[in-house]
């Protein structure tokens, strides 16, 4: 820059504030917008579908609560993790998470292959009282979902909201709802979430996400299969 | 010359400033005492997972931004040569900010949480952030565009930028879909969502904890030591450089994760590129002591302000490490990070911050400062509890990504999840005490703050009274 150009930054602010706008815009285009529109981003999986009325109230718990300051939700490509957790996680198993909760902070294990561990009832005495399970959790007692009934006079509203960003309800799904959710407590709904996330995701499914490394941007899976390459 | 300028909305912030300060330093305490003792989860209102995003909400926005707001309304005017564009709608906004910190306050207790990081509130309060975000930036831009000197000096070229990208970030991330009165979801899903908050995320770090505070820095830490800053030339090559680097970083965030690589890779070369810029005002602010580091010892004003510049500067070399994937894979998820994030938000911001006040209160007020000595208590005190609260981090973040990642020789995992939790009790403990003890340095500095206002104000009743 030329010492007459910086002399124009310097005395007219118009000028300095159009330019710091392009500058802070620059970088924000190239890596939060233009990934919208790249094939790589989000890598569809036939067998990832939308959450249940059930599912979905569960999910909004585990969003009222804040558990995803305690627990994550994304299995990397490690191999110490995958041994821990399960199968790592893809792109496409998040297709219908607005917003996606995968925490930054592990207090609390991952739960992104909760899903089946463990059976219902487990998760009810667990979430009703963690020490009765885990001697030294410090997790939070949620007993009182156990006696809430879920309120189901938003559900409706709350899927119609979610198939304007994109999930793809149908009007039927949208009508049943509230009846699905007739004499449920927070805790079934909790539990409801607990028990599918990380299942909706077979075997099969992830091989054929690997093989088609041209658009999955995923991890090659030699990273997660050959003990010495744990980290490149 | 001084009654140019009004000083109500910087008195008023400045009140805000230390309610909101100790109120989001209690929380802290407080979840950090419930890691430790979960029988301190007293119901859902007051449970961990609804407490710790108000403890970082009121330390960025209710702290922070008081913070910033009542030493942008003192220095812009001044470095503008200009009165204040619309002191009325100062007024007006000093309560509408208020009432809407308040009622995130409330609706974070009562779990109306969109759970993104930095950006947890729910729709109708993200309106009310955009509307006191909008007149606080109609009242600098108007100060700033009816200037009567010809240069800018670089705070007012940080303010500038803090005021632009707060508001294209704030946006852009918050864009949802109501449901009901409470409850929306987020316009972006899964990987998309992740990308877009994480840009947000670590812009907060740019436009909330970085540049106000550089402004901040530039203008006062020249004034406390009564010299001039070494080089306005560096410091606006760094300007442009971190302007421009910032955006490109948020990936950092999502090492590992299905993020695609190329946006992990760009994120830590930016990251590793950051370096040079945020260097560059740190040694500007260490050349600019040229020959007169005596003043670390004569004057107290000088150590606050090149001990947070100094965090700055660790934090400006840890984090771009951390965004490397070898090191992430390890300290990523752990106590390794909120180690750093505390380095940065009570060494650098809150350091910077309060000293500032030590310069503002007594000027604004015609007085002199009530306790020099308090003003040095407070310094150790928070510097004990900061170093405190970081290290124990550190320690514990190290031992948790290890013991997740150990094996036995055959392969499988030493240690349960459950074993790293048991093993981190006694980190968590002692940074509970480093926070008590940061926290008893902040009500030393509120003390101080009002004593000096008392002083101040009774001074000039006399006056008063003595001229009828
Ligand atoms: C203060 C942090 C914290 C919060 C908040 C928290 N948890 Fe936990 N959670 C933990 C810890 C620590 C463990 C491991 C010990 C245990 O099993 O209790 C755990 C374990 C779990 C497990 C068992 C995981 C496994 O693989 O064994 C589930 C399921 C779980 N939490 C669900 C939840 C849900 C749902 C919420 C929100 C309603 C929640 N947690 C909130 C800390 C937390
Ligand atoms: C008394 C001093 C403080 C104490 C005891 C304290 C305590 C805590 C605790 C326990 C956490 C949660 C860490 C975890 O998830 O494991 C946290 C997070 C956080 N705190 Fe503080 N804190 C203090 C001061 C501050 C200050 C002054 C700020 C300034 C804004 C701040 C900003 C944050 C932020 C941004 C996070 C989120 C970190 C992350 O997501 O990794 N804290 N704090
Ligand atoms: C060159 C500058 C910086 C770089 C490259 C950087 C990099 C990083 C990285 C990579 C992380 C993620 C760690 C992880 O989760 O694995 C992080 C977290 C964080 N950093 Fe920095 N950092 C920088 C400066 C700062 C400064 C000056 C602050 C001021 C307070 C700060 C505050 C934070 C916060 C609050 C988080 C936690 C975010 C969260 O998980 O909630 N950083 N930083």
């Amino acid at each position: 820059m030329s010492e007459n150009q910086v002399n124009v930054l310097e005395r007219k602010p118009v000028i300095l504030i159009i330019v710091t706008l392009l500058v802070i815009l620059i970088g924000s285009v190239v890596t939060a917008l233009l990934p919208f529109f790249m094939e790589g981003m989000e890598v569809k999986i036939s067998t990832v579908r939308p959450y249940t009325a059930l599912e979905l109230e569960g999910r909004d718990i585990y969003m009222r609560e804040g558990c995803n300051n305690c627990h994550t939700q994304t299995v990397r490509p490690l191999r110490d993790e995958v041994l821990r957790y399960g199968e790592f996680s893809k792109s496409g198993e998040f297709a219908y998470d607005h917003p996606f909760l995968w925490g930054s902070k592990r207090t609390g294990p991952d739960l992104a292959r909760i899903g089946g561990k463990y059976p219902d009832s487990w998760h009810v005495q667990h979430m009703t009282d963690p020490r009765s399970l885990v001697k030294e959790s410090n997790m939070p007692a949620y007993a009182f979902m156990a006696t809430t009934p879920l309120d189901p006079s938003n559900i409706k509203s709350k899927m119609g909201a979610l198939r304007t960003v994109g999930v793809p309800y149908t009007d039927e799904e949208i009508a049943a709802a509230p009846e699905l959710l007739a004499g449920k407590t927070e805790m079934d709904a909790m539990v409801a979430y607990l028990q599918v996330l990380g299942t909706m995701i077979n075997k099969a499914a992830v091989e054929t996400v690997v093989d088609s490394a041209t658009v999955s941007p995923v991890v090659p899976d030699s990273l997660v299969t050959t003990p010495e390459t744990e980290v490149k | 010359m001084e009654e140019r300028y009004d000083s109500w909305p910087v008195k008023a912030y400045t009140y805000s400033m230390i309610i909101w300060g100790l109120a989001s330093l209690l929380y802290g305490v407080v979840i950090s005492l419930q890691l430790v003792y979960p029988g301190l989860n007293f119901g859902e209102w007051f449970s961990y997972g609804r407490l710790r995003p108000i403890h970082t909400n009121g330390g960025a926005f209710g702290f922070g931004l008081s913070g910033i707001f009542a030493l942008s309304y003192y220095m812009v005017p001044r470095l503008a040569k200009a009165p204040l564009f619309l002191p009325k709608l100062a007024k007006f906004n000093f309560w509408l900010y208020n009432l809407t910190i308040a009622a995130a306050v409330i609706t974070l207790h009562l779990g109306f949480s969109t759970t993104k990081e930095y950006a947890e509130l729910e729709w109708p309060i993200d309106i009310l952030v955009v509307l006191f975000w909008v007149f606080f930036a109609v009242n600098m831009l108007g100060t700033i565009l009816t200037k009567t000197v010809s240069k800018m000096y670089v705070s007012l070229w940080y303010v500038i930028a803090t005021i632009l990208g707060v508001a294209v970030l704030y946006i852009f991330n918050n864009l949802a879909v109501p449901a009901s009165l409470f409850k929306s979801y987020s316009l972006y899903a899964g990987v998309n969502d992740a990308n877009v908050q994480w840009w947000y995320g670590h812009n907060a770090v740019a436009f909330v904890f970085t540049t106000p505070i550089l402004a901040i820095f530039f203008y006062f830490f020249p004034k406390v030591t009564n010299l001039p800053l070494f080089s306005h030339r560096l410091s606006i090559v760094a300007f442009w450089s971190l302007v421009f680097m910032y955006l490109w970083t948020g990936a950092h965030h999502l090492i590992w994760t299905p993020v695609p690589d190329w946006l992990q890779t760009v994120a830590i070369a930016f990251s590793l590129m950051l370096i040079a810029p945020s260097w560059g005002s740190v040694i500007n602010g260490y050349l600019t002591m040229g020959n007169n580091w005596e003043q670390m010892k004569t004057n107290y004003l000088a150590k606050f302000f090149i001990l947070g510049i100094t965090f700055y500067g660790l934090q400006t070399l840890q984090g771009p490490s951390q965004a490397i994937r070898s090191i992430s894979s390890l300290i990523h998820y752990t106590d390794w990070v909120p180690g750093h994030v505390h380095m940065g938000t009570m060494g650098w911001f809150a350091m910077t911050i309060m000293a500032s006040f030590y310069y503002v209160i007594p000027k604004i007020y015609k007085t002199d400062l009530y306790s020099v000595k308090l003003a040095n208590t407070h310094f150790w005190l928070v510097f004990t509890g900061q170093i405190i609260y970081s290290i124990s981090m550190w320690i514990a973040g190290i031992m948790q990504g290890a013991m997740w990642k150990a094996t036995n020789a055959d392969g499988s995992l030493k240690y349960t999840f459950q074993d790293s939790i048991t093993a981190s009790y006694i980190y968590w403990d002692i940074r509970s005490i480093g926070g008590i003890i940061f926290l008893a340095g902040a009500i030393v500095f509120a003390y101080n703050i009002f004593k000096t206002i008392q002083q101040g104000s009774q001074a000039s009743k006399v006056k008063t009274e003595g001229a009828v």
